[in-house]
């Protein structure tokens, strides 16, 4: 184990807010830290990097107990990116990555040739290069999140705690951030700790996720044993709208009420035709869908009435007259997949239901959609006044 | 990349030759100027054959011009350092000693002591004054410290300062009111500030003082260059926050007693010759500017006094006046800057 804690606890005036962490990390391994805001992530972190006195317990790092540690050693195995938003003057994006050979130079600071060719290193780590010259007080809030974290690579750490690196950041830089992140782990071993609020990327970039909630970190260990959907929602207290961990999405609130419209999907077909029905708050019934279908994992989320059956089983019959039941109850029903054109047998059947119940069927959705003059909302209005 | 690093260190190297041109420049002018006018080659002749012997040109040269010359060109050096620390210190660009009421503090104590002093003593030594400036100072950024602790906002850092700095002239006032007339007329023309008092002792203790206030900065100009960077990261490369903190309030405290003591409150030269260093070198690390900015402020300030000894002559103006023309437009304009970059 890399990186250890033996019962900390870690707060504030020597009041213990979260306690009894224990937490483990091999070397080149990335730990993120998820909750709610105000649960605790950054002053788990902060402790860590002693700029929170801990309340007890212990650390470990690389087997030495960081009480033991002096500052100057901890600089050496330790580099942070924080949230502080920092202001320079006259300094350029160069000066600012050089400063993390602190540790290294002599008591002026003067930065040998070996420490500017580290500089360069960490500059295209970062994809950061041409930033170089350029005044660190004029760059872009995504690019001066690049060059705080070569800033902490040039400091050539043994591991890296970032506090929620990827705050301000647009969906392009957060990957281009996390990618650079599982490179350095991956190539040159550097532990990784760091606090995420986008549960879908801690999942995807993380060997290992801790829940903070409360006074006690409520679950650790790799995100694919301990999450699922439920964690999740009860992690966040989200009692609208819904995660969905398998798809690693969030849905909005579903609407309410009883299923006004049916939608004949499958095959993904369904997904923008459910999504565009719960923007107008439209309630709605869906299927046949296979429990494999990636439009069961969205319709889920979204509706109360989905008729589904399990997958590489043949169709119980019972699950396709409540589709039939379902579609008869209904004013409208979409085709999302053009499914009377399409293979699927139940989904035509479904759908020869409605025409003999004389019920409007808008017949291929995307192609209905396409043409620019339908609205889904409109079309449902007009089918329940009939 | 290698060839760009040379070229800055060259042009660092021209505005350092250019600065000491200037200094030495202005050393002269000033030796030359004054209300007894003396013949250049005259004053080259009692400077570099040094002689002291006893006629007017001699005693005004070797015992008003030089001392003068010299105890302003220490003193305006002590004065931007103590205000690049402070800047540094409190992340405020127009922080220094005399906004942030320092000077006042200083000035306050040496007021108690001149007047508790001089009834027992015929005069205060210099010693004494540094010591009770000092002790000023560190009173004086105590409160500001403990004020901006909880506070933490730029403007109203400064807002406590000319508070704190009111409350040490109301006090200060108030010893005067209590005082006898001669002292007051000491203590008045002291507090208006003025390089006008120099002595040859004065120069000597001020310069060992400032001296070790520049060294001791400058040393620590690797931390300080950690520090830009803010608390946080500072402190994750391996720097002693507390310790840091400490030693750069007692080296601006220090540096900004010295001055008090010597030549009373003089403001604006802290902050606009930082910034002005800065602007010329167009750099903040602090290894360039702390003893940049020193002989930036040395040159300001014979610049100053140059022209508070001349302009209305005989009469000579506070040298505090002469700063603050030149020095507050610089801080307007910074305002000014700021507003645009933000």
């Amino acid at each position: 184990m890399y990186f250890r804690t033996e019962d900390l606890a870690v707060g504030y005036h020597k009041k213990a807010l979260i306690h009894d962490i224990n937490i483990a990390i091999e070397k080149g391994k990335i730990l993120t830290l998820i909750g709610p805001n105000g649960s605790g992530k950054s002053t788990i972190l902060k402790t860590v990097i002693k700029q929170l006195p801990k309340i007890r317990g212990k650390i470990y790092i690389d087997g030495v107990d960081l009480d033991e540690m002096t500052n100057h050693q901890l600089a050496q195995q330790v580099a942070v990116v924080l949230t502080d938003r920092i202001r320079t003057e006259l300094m350029t994006c160069g000066e600012v990555v050089a400063t993390g050979r602190y540790p290294y130079t002599n008591r002026l600071g003067k930065l040998t040739r070996r420490d500017h060719e580290i500089v360069q290193e960490s500059l295209r780590r970062v994809h950061g290069e041409e930033l170089e010259d350029q005044d660190f007080s004029a760059i872009s809030d995504g690019q001066r999140q690049r060059i705080m974290l070569a800033r902490a690579i040039c400091q050539q750490p043994q591991m890296i705690i970032l506090d929620e690196p990827t705050a301000f950041l647009d969906i392009r830089h957060k990957i281009e951030l996390l990618d650079i992140l599982r490179e350095m782990a991956q190539e040159k071993g550097i532990t990784v700790i760091m606090s995420l609020h986008e549960i879908d990327l801690a999942t995807k970039i993380s060997d290992y996720v801790c829940c903070v909630k409360g006074e006690v970190i409520s679950k650790c260990g790799p995100p694919d044993e301990i999450f699922d959907d439920q964690t999740i929602n009860s992690l966040y207290e989200v009692s609208h709208g819904s995660y969905n961990m398998l798809m690693g999405s969030v849905e909005l609130t579903k609407p309410e009420g009883s299923p006004k419209v049916f939608v004949v999907a499958g095959d993904g077909s369904g997904i923008p035709c459910y999504r565009a029905l719960q923007k107008k708050e439209i309630p709605f019934a869906t299927g046949l869908l296979y429990e494999n279908d990636v439009d069961y994992q969205v319709a889920k989320e979204l509706s109360d009435r989905v008729v589904s059956t399990p997958a590489f089983a043949p169709v119980e019959e019972e699950r396709l007259r409540q589709g039939e039941s379902l579609i008869r109850e209904a004013s409208l029903v979409i085709d999302a997949g053009a499914w009377e054109e399409r293979g699927n047998a139940y989904n035509r059947q479904l759908l020869r239901v409605a025409r003999e119940a004389d019920i409007p069927v808008i017949r291929d959705y995307p192609a209905w959609l396409k043409d620019g003059q339908h609205s889904i909302e409109a079309a449902a209005k007009a089918a329940e006044r009939r | 990349m290698k060839r760009d690093r040379v070229k800055t260190v060259f042009r660092y190297e021209c505005i350092i030759v250019a600065l000491f041109l200037l200094f030495f420049v202005l050393v002269i002018v000033n030796i030359n100027s004054g209300t007894v006018s003396i013949p250049a080659k005259e004053i080259i002749r009692i400077i570099l054959l040094r002689i002291r012997d006893e006629s007017v040109e001699s005693n005004i040269i070797w015992k008003i011009r030089l001392p003068r010359i010299l105890l302003a060109a220490i003193l305006g050096g002590a004065l931007s350092v103590s205000g690049f620390l402070l800047q540094t210190f409190f992340r405020n660009p127009i922080a220094g000693p005399f906004v942030l009421g320092i000077s006042s503090g200083a000035k306050m104590a040496v007021g108690f002591v001149m007047i508790i002093a001089l009834q027992y003593w015929k005069s205060v030594p210099s010693s004494v004054m540094v010591a009770a400036a000092f002790v000023g100072s560190l009173l004086v950024m105590g409160m500001v410290l403990l004020f901006s602790q909880r506070i933490g906002s730029m403007s109203m850092l400064l807002v406590i300062g000319i508070m704190v700095s009111y409350i040490c002239s109301a006090i200060t006032d108030f010893f005067i009111t209590f005082a006898k007339e001669t002292d007051v007329a000491n203590l008045t023309s002291w507090s208006m500030g003025s390089f006008s008092g120099a002595s040859w002792s004065n120069v000597k203790f001020s310069a060992v003082l400032c001296l070790f206030g520049l060294v001791a900065a400058f040393l620590l100009s690797k931390p300080i260059g950690a520090y830009q960077l803010g608390e946080g990261y500072a402190q994750s490369m391996g720097i002693n926050i507390k310790a840091f903190r400490v030693a750069l309030i007692l080296l601006s405290s220090l540096l900004s007693a010295c001055v008090t003591a010597f030549a009373g409150p003089i403001s604006f030269v802290g902050i606009a010759v930082p910034h002005i260093t800065k602007m010329l070198m167009k750099t903040s690390k602090p290894a360039w500017i702390i003893p940049v900015s020193y002989l930036c402020g040395s040159v300001f300030c014979l610049f100053c006094d140059l022209i508070s000894r001349t302009a209305f002559a005989p009469t000579e103006m506070a040298i505090g006046t002469v700063t603050s023309i030149f020095g507050a437009p610089v801080v307007i304009w910074l305002m000014i800057k700021r507003k645009k970059n933000a």
